[in-house]
């Protein structure tokens, strides 16, 4: 980004330049935030209930635009004509503002989500910890939306969101030290040079420890998310809506565009630290062309993950307070202070890292995940010998449409 | 209901208890249920059903509407299961007055009422993989459901409200192929039910979260009077099927699955849980010899459009979905009966939750009422 600039901004100097990467930067992050960040949290609620109707053998949104891609927009529409309700008891300053503080905490984030070698808003040399700090900030709105709401509901949801981030905020946190340690910088790009564009050249492969690493972030992260099957502030088959009961239109929106939005952020952090971010092989040496090509490969990566995370939100069902707190304690703590202390001792012992070693972890994540797809495919295709409109009589005789 | 209990915490300091109003509108309350929860932050000190919403009078309406007229109304009683109801009523009048239903007929109830279990036991489990946050198994449910409902509208041309059966038999017999189409049917549905254990009851979080919850042992559910697959998951070996056969029962080989604590402790949800499951599979058993068997011959027997039963109390009891009904009903010799009783399932399952609760979490309480497989309906009539 940076060097981008110095080309438009030629010989200006002090001041000058200063103001004028600061303009580049703003109008860079507008761009993000409303060319991106806020339709991708749109786009991201009609994929997950398309995808969730392809797994449960529904429809799912088809009316609004070509297999209803629009709905999001629709939903926005709608939800922006709302009325919007504060309950007469609410704390109302605290009810109002505490949207905004979830979404300030979730865009803050993509100030260093990197798109590509040279797109990202700012390349932070601490980037990665001032990711986890602003994404804090979410617990903050949501134990102010909890509390504020005066609704016994949002209180116990706040409450939970409060006592779930905290603590999984630790093992987020330890399991981003192996990917930390391997690249010797914080900063977000700093990390995916030192990976290559082969698999077997992210960190995820560099040992067994960075493997369990990798494991224990996504984990983490997704409890961190509030996401399936850690999403126990907003169970709805629990506490109604959690911190949310009490939302309508427009807020309650800002909440889950937080949410869904925050799903593109879990895939972006891992695939920096784990899975290579936009590493391609150097094919020319257009710029553009490159850049294009990082882009590609980072979105694709980051959208696989997000695939994931919705694929397990359909699968999963929800944990209990507390095996939550349980699993956070007493086993994803420690596992990612071995997978810290592993790391740096591999490290140490091995200070080029061990190629063998690298293509035997390779290996067995290919041979794991081989057997998966086997098994899915299995699945789907035992799924679809079974034709259900034959098999309903009311079908057959035209009476059901 | 002002019941306050002192909470006190690990230094002996008094806090305060919160009381929280789970329902009438909640999610999870399938239907419309009220607990009124007192919870010390997450874990529950009482649970306190609070019924009555969904009262509509059913018994009380018996006496006006007479024998024939009724027969509508038991579908409101459970409606996800109404030809057990159905029957029910229709056992008892015949009781009365001393009428013998013709086979057919009565194998074209056990089948309506088969069929009708199978609906609803998918119905139980789907939404208690969704009390417990998976979404997909309750969808794969409602599709199967589906083509039963679908099975059951070409019986008798309602989907949810059968109003099959008649006293003395059954309103109309099997259509064209029927026995082909419900074989056919079994042989897909078979396949599912496994299916449905892989990706819900064997999950492991979803063990984690029924293991050892709630546990009911034998004794306590007999003495709470639990009935039903609430009863046979606390490890008690009845049906009313087997025991105290009615209708053509008797001509059938079944087993009667019973919790064994196979996750945890007897008696616990997920007992609760697999014994559904099981009895769709004997159901399944059932529907096959039924449909092998089914003889020719009328489909109800001769009744007067007229009915008055003679003068006599009758108490007649059916294996329901939900567990034991039982029928009372008392005849004064004239069009109208006397008096209607109906003891359901879900009603004495609400009244040990409050006993289940305590010392549970708030997310356990969804466990156990969609483990008991409350409808709140029947709670109420």
């Amino acid at each position: 980004m940076q060097a981008f600039l110095d080309t438009l901004l030629g010989d200006a100097a002090g001041l000058e330049r200063q103001l004028g990467y600061l303009a580049g930067m703003v109008v860079f992050g507008a761009v993000v935030v409303f060319g991106f960040v806020l339709p991708f949290a749109g786009i991201v609620t009609w994929a997950e209930r398309r995808i969730w109707a392809r797994i449960q053998s529904r429809v799912g949104p088809n009316r609004v635009g070509p297999f209803g891609f629009l709905q999001w927009l629709a939903d926005g529409v709608k939800n922006i004509l709302k009325e919007d309700i504060i309950p007469t008891v609410a704390d109302r300053p605290l009810f109002r503002f505490a949207p905004y503080v979830v979404m300030v905490g979730f865009v803050g984030a993509f100030v260093c989500v990197p798109f590509s070698g040279d797109l990202i808003i700012a390349d932070l040399n601490i980037g990665i910890l001032y990711i986890t700090a602003v994404t804090s900030l979410v617990v903050v709105g949501i134990l102010m939306a909890g509390w504020s709401s005066n609704n016994r509901w949002s209180l116990l949801g706040g409450i939970r969101a409060a006592t779930q981030i905290i603590s999984y905020e630790i093992p987020a946190s330890l399991a981003i030290f192996p990917a930390v340690l391997l690249s010797g910088t914080l900063s977000m790009q700093g990390i995916i040079g030192e990976q290559g564009a082969a698999p077997w050249q992210w960190h995820m492969f560099h040992s067994p420890f960075t493997l369990l690493g990798f494991g224990l972030f996504f984990t983490a992260a997704l409890a961190e998310g509030n996401r399936t099957p850690f999403d126990l502030a907003e169970a709805e088959s629990e506490l109604v809506a959690g911190f949310a009961t009490e939302y309508s239109g427009m807020r309650s929106t800002l909440f889950f565009m937080a949410e869904w939005g925050n799903l593109y952020v879990i895939g972006a952090l891992v695939t920096t630290l784990y899975l290579g971010g936009w590493q391609v092989p150097q094919f020319t040496y257009n710029p553009v062309l490159m850049n294009l090509a990082q882009v590609g490969v980072f979105m694709g990566k980051s959208l696989a993950c997000v695939f994931f995370m919705i694929w397990l939100r359909a699968t999963l069902p929800r944990v209990r307070v507390d095996q939550l707190m349980a699993m956070c304690w007493k086993y994803m703590v420690p596992l990612a202070m071995l997978s810290v202390l592993g790391t740096a001792t591999m490290m140490v012992a091995l200070p080029n890292g061990s190629h063998t070693l690298r293509m035997a972890t390779f290996a067995v994540v290919v041979g794991v995940v081989i057997r998966f797809a086997f098994k899915v495919r299995f699945h789907l295709k035992r799924a679809r010998k079974l034709d259900y409109t034959s098999l309903s009589p009311g079908a057959s005789q035209g009476l059901s449409s | 209901m002002s019941v306050e209990l002192e909470v006190h915490d690990s230094q002996g300091l008094a806090t305060e208890e919160m009381t929280l109003n789970m329902g009438p509108q909640h999610p999870s309350t399938h239907g419309v249920l009220r607990f009124i929860v007192k919870a010390d932050g997450e874990v529950m000190r009482r649970a306190i059903p609070d019924i009555g919403y969904l009262h509509r009078s059913i018994e009380k309406i018996a006496e006006k509407v007479g024998w024939h007229g009724f027969m509508p109304y038991t579908d409101r009683v459970d409606y996800v299961a109404a030809m057990a109801c159905n029957q029910g009523w229709a056992m008892a009048a015949e009781r009365l007055a001393d009428i013998e239903v013709p086979r057919r007929g009565e194998y074209c109830r056990v089948i309506a009422a088969e069929l009708s279990r199978i609906c609803s036991h998918l119905l139980g489990v789907g939404a208690m993989g969704m009390d417990l946050g998976a979404i997909t198994p309750f969808t794969h449910a409602i599709r199967e459901r589906e083509m039963i409902m679908d099975l059951i509208e070409e019986l008798c041309g309602a989907r949810l409200t059968f109003n099959y059966m008649r006293i003395g038999g059954v309103a109309w017999d099997l259509p064209h192929g029927y026995v082909e189409k419900v074989s056919h049917y079994l042989d897909h549905f078979e396949p599912v039910i496994e299916e449905f254990n892989q990706l819900l009851g064997l999950n492991r979080i979803y063990v984690k979260r029924l293991a050892d919850v709630a546990t009911v042992d034998a004794d306590m559910a007999i003495a709470w009077g639990l009935v039903g697959p609430n009863l046979r998951g606390s490890g008690v070996d009845f049906d009313v099927r087997r025991d105290i056969p009615y209708s053509v029962y008797e001509d059938f080989d079944f087993d009667v699955p019973v919790g064994s604590g196979e996750m945890g402790t007897t008696g616990d949800c997920w007992d609760r849980y697999i014994v559904r499951i099981r009895e769709m599979d004997e159901s399944m058993r059932i529907l096959r010899q039924a449909l092998a068997g089914i003889p020719e011959g009328p489909v109800i027997a001769r009744v007067p459009r007229n009915f008055k039963p003679p003068v006599g109390d009758v108490h007649v009891k059916i294996e329901a979905p939900r567990g034991e009904q039982s029928w009372y009903v008392s005849s004064d010799g004239s069009e109208y009966p006397h008096r209607v009783h109906i003891r359901t399932g879900s009603f004495t399952a609400m009244g040990i939750i409050d006993r289940l609760s305590r010392g549970l979490m708030i997310a356990d309480l969804v466990a156990v009422i969609a483990s008991m497989d409350i409808v709140a309906p029947e709670v109420d009539r």
